[in-house]
């Protein structure tokens, strides 16, 4: 239309400066210090061995914060992914008695996984209900059927070959489990960070409504988030019932709060629309090392919880008390 | 409180001419924009005043003058004659002024009192409010206006007309004085606003002052005393109703010269592109149908309510009709999400933009590429640099003004916020574009902008089909017109047709 010398750059700042600036930097320092806190406090922390039993801390929920981060970027929530391990760890153990083998296992627990997130995802995109209040049914639902088909009772005699994604070794200390969480989080940085379909997850927590007037297809992206999630718990489910080589209808009991725990203090906001995987990653570091940590020192469980809680407080109020205090 | 016998002794008698309140030589600026230059308007005890003016022409920033949400920059307010101020909602209150807007906010969860008192509840012992009390005057509010509704109910039990009254009953529950009503009649039935009339008229008994908005004629008629007609933030006539005839009215409130602010264009239509039949909705719209042509502007006109933007959202697949077909070039197509009608060409500039039209808080480039992400990407993976490309190419082309394309659009002004919604429709390269109020809270120099390009992808060949309540607008833009009353299409017109009467005469049903 017209042709000024007036020019629109791109951008003002590069994105290397926006980077340094960011929340998962700070986070990052926080990482750094709790690690150089820890190797002071306790003698046994720089050990390699020990180190990597410590990753197990946080691989299993990782892997469902990642695709739980994008869910609540989404603007929607899953706090039934700790139910769905259960119940793909019930339906594990019930195909065992069967006689069923370790690859009929792992796709007995994608498929469980699939099934409850598509559940979840029906409801919340085809009825239109709100997905907390769906989530939460879910929750004692899935958790429920779990502990009829159990009760006290406990599913035992995984095969050998099937313990290997919860104990196994990759390379040294390098465990099976870890690889895989590396893995998923590449998958998932890439799929949030460089996809049409990532594009259409920030688009959609911003503002559902406009980005339906901009012709994206709202529902069915949820629907496949929700997917996702449910995939992701049965991956989880897969690694932590052969990690522990049993099922109890009370397996991963509280998850689904650590979990969403783990994607707030990566930055993702509660409120949808913005947050990033490397946060999440960072965010599962910060959580492993403190358990860690606390775990050598000999402070009981109640106590981690309690450093957790205060963490995300701390870590989330920060900043904010720092713009206020620059304020004045 | 002054009361109706003490207000005649201070002006000494002369109560035909004492306004209870009155603007004197009112100006008020926004930047960019004269809302209001040098006009006055007098509230008479007892008296209907009609304030008529097309969307634009400040009868709504009287209004807020009036009630204490804006201050004028030049001229004064008079109450009892007195000069007053309004520097808060509050004083506005306190000197019984009280405005029955078209969406009054309600609690539905709240009893009618509670409703009707919400904020200035009687108080009795501890400060606590006194219910018993606050039903009792709940209960003479409505019986004042005839209302037959229980104070105790809840809201949510009563029906529109009911809850209409509510509101006019907490209008009135702060011993108003002057009673603006703005576009009071616009969400409801016939039967209702005869009801509203007969409100009307006991509160004139009663001797207050009402300011009454409206767009319908027949309305004004049939209820006020006498008129005050704005155009373009200007006085251009008031007197008594007695004295002046319908269009008479209508050309004081249309009449200026439209064709100079326009762009100059030759219409060339071509094939046709868009062909829609019997178009209907259960409740918003009716058996709508015509054709398009590849270069043309189709203008649609009517009161706020319709059935414009309903059957607009419908065409883009937001809301599906119950029946009627869609041809795109001959072909026939079914639209049943705006994704749709994207893959088909069909692109929708919605009037609301900060909801509807853009994402906000996403930066310039995320909202122009957003439609087009296949363009951008190879099998689902962005392109960063031909992202910004593409955005670049179509933010250039209309002249958006930013500090960088990664800025939110929540940053811009109103008239580049809707430059970057139109530069994401046209990256679809689409057939048709729906431009719903286009330049709806757009300062005057964007807005020219916006009609020039509107005229230039007309030329290009691309079929517009725009939704305008500014007369001007659709007299300068459109080739054809179509003119919709109650969801219905009530005239088409074309060239020799196209007169500011005959569209308002259309338009309101006389």
């Amino acid at each position: 239309m017209s042709t000024t010398d007036r020019f629109v750059p791109d951008r003002l700042r590069s994105p290397l400066e926006e980077r340094l600036k960011s929340w998962e930097t700070l986070l990052l320092l926080v990482a750094i210090g709790i690690f150089v806190a820890n190797s002071f406090a306790s003698p046994y922390f720089l050990n390699a061995w020990n180190l990597s039993d410590a990753t197990f801390n946080f691989t299993e929920k990782a892997m469902i914060a990642f695709a739980m981060a994008l869910l609540i970027i989404s603007g929607e929530i899953d706090l039934s992914v700790a139910s769905i391990i259960a119940l793909a760890s019930t339906a594990m153990g019930a195909a065992v008695q069967m006689g069923v083998g370790t690859p009929g296992l792992v796709l007995v627990g994608l498929g469980v996984g699939l099934l409850c997130g598509a559940f979840n995802g029906v409801l919340v995109t085809r009825m239109g209900l709100p997905s907390i209040v769906v989530t939460i049914g879910t929750m004692s639902l899935f958790r429920g059927i779990s502990f009829i088909v159990l009760g006290d009772q406990a599913y035992r005699g995984y095969p050998e070959s099937f313990s290997w994604f919860g104990q196994g070794y990759v390379w040294w200390v390098i465990s099976f489990e870890f690889v895989l969480f590396a893995i998923i989080a590449l998958i998932y940085a890439i799929l949030l960070h460089k996809t049409n379909f990532g594009r259409a997850v920030y688009a959609i927590g911003n503002n559902a409504t406009g980005a339906m007037f901009s012709g994206i297809r709202v529902q069915r992206v949820k629907f496949i988030l929700f997917l996702l999630t449910g995939l992701m718990s049965g991956v989880a489910a897969i690694c932590l019932t052969a990690r522990l080589g049993s099922t109890r209808p009370s397996i991963a009991t509280g998850w689904e709060l650590e979990i969403v725990t783990m994607v707030v203090l990566g930055g993702v906001s509660i409120l949808g629309g913005s947050g990033t995987i490397v946060g999440v990653v960072i965010a599962a570091l910060v959580m492993g090392l403190v358990t860690f940590g606390l775990g050598l020192l000999n402070v009981p469980g109640i106590v981690m919880s309690i450093v957790i809680g205060a963490l995300l407080i701390g870590v989330i109020a920060l900043p904010r008390l720092w713009s206020i205090w620059r304020a004045r | 409180m002054l009361n109706q016998t003490d207000m005649a002794t201070i002006s000494d008698g002369l109560v035909e001419d004492v306004a209870i309140l009155a603007l004197e030589r009112i100006t008020k600026t926004f930047p960019g924009v004269k809302a209001l230059s040098d006009v006055s308007l007098r509230l008479i005890p007892g008296k209907v005043t009609a304030l008529i003016g097309e969307n634009g022409a400040g009868k709504s920033t009287v209004v807020k003058i009036l009630t204490g949400i804006y201050q004028p920059d030049g001229g004064s307010l008079r109450v009892d004659g007195q000069p007053t101020r309004f520097p808060v909602p509050q004083a506005a209150s306190r000197s019984g002024v009280t405005a029955i807007h078209q969406e009054t906010v309600l609690f539905d969860e709240l009893s009618v009192a509670e409703n009707i008192f919400l904020g200035h509840a009687p108080r009795g012992a501890f400060g606590l409010i006194d219910l018993k009390q606050m039903a009792e005057k709940a209960r003479e509010i409505l019986d004042s206006i005839g209302a037959k509704i229980d104070p105790e109910h809840k809201l949510k039990d009563l029906g529109i007309a009911n809850k209409h009254l509510v509101a006019i009953a907490r209008a009135l529950s702060i011993d108003a004085r002057v009673v603006i009503m703005d576009e009071p009649t616009a969400a409801l039935s016939h039967k209702e606003i005869e009801e509203l009339f007969e409100l009307v008229e006991k509160l004139k008994a009663q001797g207050k002052a009402i300011l009454f908005i409206s767009h319908k004629f027949d309305e004004i008629f049939r209820i006020a005393d006498n008129y005050t007609v704005f155009r373009d933030g200007q006085l251009i006539g008031d007197g008594s109703i007695a004295d002046v005839s319908e269009p008479e009215l209508v050309k004081m409130m249309v009449g200026r010269d439209v064709s100079q602010i326009f762009p100059e264009r030759t219409s060339n239509p071509g094939d046709t592109v868009l062909k829609v039949s019997g178009y209907s909705h259960p409740t918003e719209f009716e058996d709508i149908g015509f054709t398009l042509r590849k270069g043309e502007i189709l203008g649609f006109y009517g009161l706020v309510g319709a059935g414009r933007s309903e059957f607009m959202q419908a065409l883009f697949g937001i809301t599906r009709p119950s029946a009627g077909t869609v041809e795109i070039d001959a072909t026939p197509v079914h639209i049943k999400s705006p994704a749709d009608a994207v893959d088909h060409g069909i692109v929708y500039v919605p009037e609301d933009r900060g909801k509807q039209g853009a994402i906000l808080d996403m930066p310039i480039f995320q909202n122009v590429t957003l439609p087009s992400l296949g363009r951008i990407s190879s099998r689902g993976f962005l392109k960063l640099a031909e992202e910004f490309k593409l955005a670049r190419d179509y933010t250039e082309r209309l002249d958006l003004r930013a500090a960088s394309l990664d800025t939110p659009v929540g940053n811009l002004s109103g008239g580049n916020q809707q430059k970057v919604v139109i530069a994401k429709w046209l990256a679809t390269q689409p057939k048709v574009i729906i431009l719903d109020e286009p330049t709806k809270g757009v300062d005057i120099g964007s807005k020219a902008a916006v009609h020039e390009f509107m005229a230039e992808l007309a030329a290009q060949g691309l079929a517009v089909i725009m939704v305008s309540s500014e007369i001007p607008e659709v007299l300068g833009m459109s080739d054809r017109v179509i003119v919709m009353r109650e969801g219905r299409m009530v005239a088409e017109l074309t060239e020799g047709d196209l007169q500011p009467e005959t569209l308002v005469r259309h338009a309101a049903g006389i």
